[in-house]
């Protein structure tokens, strides 16, 4: 295990969700690692499965879908497009869960920072979800397929209560 | 896999704003329904329903003191919707412990190619 440690996952609004995490790594990479489809399709099924479509056309107005066959046979897919692009900087896409009816109305808004001290990058995805009806469907969609929700407090006063 | 519609666990309670209010406020300590009413700026018969709901799940208990019933929150009960939310960290740890291999491999190679855009 590297200094870097795990990802750092705190709701900083009701219908925020913001994953953190540093890397030991120029944010050029970092971001290199995160925009180019051969290098995503190595990291993004974390141990969940395989990863079967990785697109990525990063342009502004530009499409995204990624895809995977979990360990457990079924298959995962987002999609989204492109509405904000500051190389190496910044990064603003929307993320629709395809499991869900309707995946496009319900979709969140993701932005990506990186952030650079002495080499090292800091990571920030702030998941914003548009519409009360948009994260509570997700809460209904349950736990299938990686779910980007924050559950208000309760998640707090869950660890409060551990 | 489309969830049912009833409130037949946590996650389906805890999916309706209200009952997340109440959860909230049942966090700070055990309150009566009146209490409730007011906070939340609701109708009892309301609240009593949500409380129910709540009940059914096993997320809040009732208790009997005098003339008052007693509400409180069941912390364990929400141990499920904490573990998505570990499960849902775990998930990104997975994927950047990954993305750190894939970025060792970059910076060797940007040592290794002798280009410095820097």
């Amino acid at each position: 295990m590297t200094s870097s440690g795990t990802a750092k996952v705190t709701l900083p609004g009701d219908k925020q969700i913001l994953i953190t995490r540093e890397f030991d790594a120029p944010k050029e990479l970092v971001y290199e690692a995160w925009t180019t489809p051969e290098l995503v399709r190595r990291w993004w099924c974390g141990e969940r499965g395989e990863m079967t479509v990785a697109e990525i056309d990063l342009r502004v107005g530009g499409k995204w879908r990624y895809a995977m066959i979990a360990n457990e046979g079924f298959e995962v897919a987002f999609h989204g497009e492109y509405r904000e692009i500051l190389p190496n900087e910044r990064l603003v896409s929307t993320e629709a869960y395809e499991g869900i009816p309707d995946p496009d109305e319900h979709a969140a808004l993701n932005t990506l920072t990186l952030t650079e001290v002495d080499g090292r990058t800091t990571l920030a995805v702030l998941v914003e979800h548009p519409t009360q009806e948009g994260r509570d469907m997700h809460i209904e969609s349950g736990m299938e397929g990686g779910m980007q929700e924050a559950l208000d407090r309760l998640e707090q006063v869950a660890v409060s209560l551990r | 896999m489309a969830r049912a519609a009833t409130t037949a666990d946590a996650f389906n309670a805890v999916a309706e704003p209200r009952r997340r209010e109440i959860l909230d406020a049942l966090a700070d300590g055990e309150r009566p329904v009146n209490d409730l009413v007011g906070l939340l700026d609701l109708a009892q018969p309301q609240v009593s329903k949500h409380l129910k709901v709540l009940r059914e799940v096993g997320l809040v208990d009732v208790r009997q003191e005098g003339r008052q019933r007693l509400y409180r929150l069941n912390g364990p009960a929400l141990k499920p919707i904490h573990d998505w939310v570990k499960e849902y960290e775990r998930t990104w740890s997975e994927r950047f412990d990954r993305m750190d291999a894939v970025l060792d491999e970059l910076k060797r190679k940007d040592e290794g190619d002798g280009t410095d855009d820097k």
